[in-house]
This record gives C-alpha cells, structure tokens and sequence, in this order.
C-alpha cells in the first residue's frame, strides 16, 4: 500500500505548522515592507505633488509680479520720459519766446534809436537849409529885387485862374473895409500905384467891379514873409506871393515824406493847397 | 523497487514511524522558515533594498498576483495556504538536485495530505466567504440532481491532484533512477533538469487548481452576504 496514513496525517500537520510558520515569518512581514513602502512612496509622492503645487503657485505669483512689476516700470519710464520730453519743449519755448522778444525789443529800440536819430537829423538839415535860405534870400533882397517881386505880383494877378478871379471879385465888391497888400519892404509909390492899377485892370474887366472907381487897398509892412507881395480881402481870401510861401510849402511837403518814409504802411495824406481859393 | 521515500524507515514504534517523507519534510521546513527568518530578520520599508528581500518581494508579490488572476478577490487571505503550498511543492521540486534527496512529494501520502488539505480549505473558504448555507446551497447548483456529481466531482479532483502530483515526482525520480542503470553519465542529468521543471509545473499546476477550486467555491456568494475576512495574512 502506498498511502502510510499515519505519514498522511503528519503531512498534513507538518503543512499546517508550515503555513502558520510561513505567514509568520515570511508573508506577513514582506507585505508589511511592502505596504509600508508603497505608503512611504505614496505620502512621498503626495508630499512632492504638494510642494510642485505650492513651487507653481510661487513661481506663478512670481511671475505675475515681475510682470506687473516690468509694465509699472515700462509705463513710469514711459511716463518720465514723455514728461521730460514735454518740459524740454516748453523750457525751448520760453528760451526762444524769450529771445524772441529780447531780439525784438532790441530791434525796437535799435530801429527807435535810428529813427529818432534820423529824425533830429532831418529836422535839423531842414531847419538848416532853410535857415540858410531865408538867410540868403534876405541877404539877396533889395529894391531891385522889390520891383522885381512886385513885377511878378501884378502878374500873377493877371494870369489869375477863372475860378479864383470871381471869388476875388466878389469878396472885393461884398468888402466893407479896404483890402490888406502886405509887403516884406516898404513899397515905393510907383508900386503901389502900379499894384492899384493892376488890381484895377483885373478886376475892372469884371462886369461886377465896373461900378466902382476902384478898388480900396490899404498896405502894410509884414518881414516875415521874407520877400513877397500878399492880397488878403477882409473875408479871409488871399493871394500871396513870396518866398516864405515857397518855403512853407517846400517844408510841409518834405514833412510829409519823412513821415511817409517812416510809416510805409500809413496812407499817404493829400497834399494841402498852399493857397485857399 | 522502491515507489515512495515512506518505505525509508528510521525509527519506528508500533503505529509511530519516523520516515524520509516525514524526515525530509522537516528539513524542507526548517529551510523555508530559516531563509525566511533570515531574509526578513533585516526588511527594509526605504526605496533601498536588499537583494534577497527583492527576490522574497517578488515571490510573494508574484504569488499574490497569480491568486487574483484566477479570480480571488481578497489574494491576502488565501496567500498563506495557496502561497506555502507552491512554495513546498516547488522546494521539494527544487532540492531534487541535491544527491541523496527524496522529494517528500514523491510520496503518496504528501499529495494525499495537501489534496486532503485542499479538500477541507474549499469549503473553509467557502463558508468563510458565503457562509454555510450558502456554500451548501453550492452543491444543488444548478438543480438538485447535480448534488451527488457535485460531491463526486469533489473527491474525484482532490484524487486527481494527489495523483497527479504523486505520479509525475515519483516517475522523475523513477525515470533518473532508470536512465542510471542504462545510461549512467549525461542523460541523468538531462533527465533532472527536466524533473526540475516538471516540478515547477506541477507546483504551478498544483497551487493554481486549489485557488481555482477555492475560487469556484467562492465565487457563487450572493450580495447579500459580503462577509469577508479581511485579516492580511
């Protein structure tokens, strides 16, 4: 017989004993290891999931920072400079406002300067030149000169204008006083007869002056006049000749170009008449 | 001829004999639990490791892995019977190389104690996990007339993994023993590396049937009666 039952049942025993001696000894202590060490692991892994998580965050916040911390600086320095940019144009502007200015008030008062300069100078050379006139016209005057002037005088009566003869005439026939013939000299009787007749002949070829015998005239010595004859009616018209008129004339005129010459842009005035009609 | 290591007898005293099966046994015993207790006396719970406690983690972690295959689904709790029992079986495989060793499970009488070992552990397990009228009710599955075939198929299966067992580590030892009479130099040795991996089949096969019949055993539980043992073992 193969099967020893006693045998069979000490194996079974033995394998008994050996199971329990197994599992104490061998099963439960490995899978103990080993739980522990997948525990390990897993809390290990856990712990660098955790720390990886919070390194993210961190390094998300980081990044974040910096890149607020870049745009605040992009933005100041943009800023900066844009103000800068700003007060340098203005600090330019005043400067050349300032020398603007400065340059202008200079030619202002460069311009003022020479123009008063050139003003005293004309003036004066005005005034010289007819200082020496006058002086050399009254040098020059004398009798011969007188009769010349009255010669002209009486000519110019005669060649007077159609419009100025009627004025004349009707202020010589509405006169109550005589007309005033003012001389720079005494006149000669021959010349005031000789202006007398003139005045006559003139005015007697007027229809209006025929009525009369003659025309009343009163004479008078002025020196102002320098060298000249002048008819001046009680109601204010006038017919001169003479020098000084000339003068007058000549002066008022160069006046008015200085002036001119000054304000270019100013209208130029309308010559006066030296002689009211 | 000698058919089985139990007709080595040391000692005897009436019913009581001190065999080689028995004797052999012992020594497979106190090699199994002095390499464990040696290995796991210095276990290490850190990354590093020792080489002989990688070579037990793979084992364990190995056999562990080969019991949920089958269908287990608590591995833990049937890995101290089905795990001791590759184990044995494998070692008793293993030692074979070594002269003068007289693999206990060439005897009939272990295979007949590991079978019977099996036949009481599925319905241990089975009871466990169903309780006992469930596992009863196992038995008239699917109708009552499948009752004695069902008990039949039960012996029938622990005589066949005995048989099985006993059969092809007796015939290895028996054809070596042939084979040196006939041709004594290389093809002994041929013939024991085949005889090694002979064994580890049939310590595969062995342990793999006992977990496919606990498994079976377990498998038909209803919901309702999830009552699971859940000490690590």
């Amino acid at each position: 017989m193969l099967i020893d039952w006693f045998t069979v049942g000490a194996q079974v025993l033995n394998f008994l004993i050996l199971v329990w001696l197994m599992k104490r000894f061998l099963y439960q202590p490995i899978l103990h290891a080993i739980d522990e060490r997948e525990k390990r692991i897993a809390a290990e892994l856990g712990d660098a999931d955790t720390k990886r998580a919070q390194a993210e965050n961190e390094r998300n916040e980081f990044q974040k920072k910096n890149a607020a911390f870049e745009k605040q600086r992009a933005e100041l320095l943009n800023q900066a400079t844009l103000d800068a940019k700003i007060e340098g144009q203005r600090l330019l502007d005043e400067a050349r406002k300032a020398a603007d200015s400065l340059s202008a008030k200079r030619q202002e008062s460069l311009r003022n300067e020479g123009h008063h300069l050139n003003q005293t100078l004309r003036r004066r050379t005005q005034q010289e030149v007819f200082a020496i006139a006058r002086q050399t016209l009254s040098d020059l005057a004398n009798t011969s000169l007188e009769d010349r002037l009255c010669e002209v005088f009486i000519r110019r009566l005669s060649e007077m204008d159609a419009k100025t003869k009627p004025v004349l005439a009707e202020a010589f026939k509405t006169a109550i006083e005589p007309a005033l013939v003012r001389s720079a000299f005494e006149l000669s009787a021959d010349q005031r007869s000789l202006i007398q007749n003139a005045l006559n002949e003139t005015f007697s070829a007027d229809p209006a002056a025929q009525l009369r015998t003659g025309i009343q005239i009163r004479f008078e010595t002025a020196p102002e006049l320098i060298s000249g004859i002048e008819l001046a009616t009680v109601t204010g018209q006038k017919l001169a000749w003479s020098i000084a008129d000339y003068l007058l004339s000549l002066e008022k005129s160069l006046d008015e170009l200085l002036k001119d010459q000054d304000k270019p842009l100013a209208k130029v005035m309308p010559e006066l008449e030296v002689n009211s009609p | 001829m000698r058919l089985s290591p139990d007709q080595i007898i040391y000692w005897q005293h009436g019913f009581v004999t001190l065999n080689a099966t028995i004797v052999f046994t012992w020594g497979l015993m106190l090699v199994l639990v002095i390499g464990s207790k040696l290995i796991t006396l210095k276990l290490s719970t850190d990354l590093q490791r020792s080489r002989w406690q990688n070579f037990l983690e793979i084992i364990v972690t190995g056999i562990e892995k080969q019991i949920e295959e089958v269908g287990l689904k608590e591995p833990r709790t049937y890995l101290g019977f089905l795990g001791t029992l590759f184990l044995f079986i494998a070692m008793a495989s293993l030692c074979t190389v070594i002269p003068g060793f007289e693999p206990p499970t060439g005897s009939l009488s272990t295979t007949v104690a590991l079978a019977l070992c099996v036949l009481v552990a599925v319905p241990f397990f089975g009871i466990l996990n169903q309780g006992l009228g469930g596992y009863l009710k196992s038995y008239v599955q699917p109708t009552f007339i499948m009752l004695p075939f069902n008990i039949i198929s039960e012996i029938s299966r622990t005589l066949a993994l005995a048989v099985r067992l006993f059969g092809n580590m007796m015939s290895g030892s028996m054809i070596i023993g042939i084979l040196l009479s006939i041709t004594p130099f290389i093809f002994p040795i041929v013939m024991t590396l085949l005889g090694l991996l002979t064994g580890m089949v049939q310590a595969y096969i062995f342990s793999i049937l006992a977990a496919v019949y606990i498994a079976a055993a377990t498998r038909t539980r209803k919901p309702s009666h999830k009552t699971l043992n859940n000490n690590p073992t």
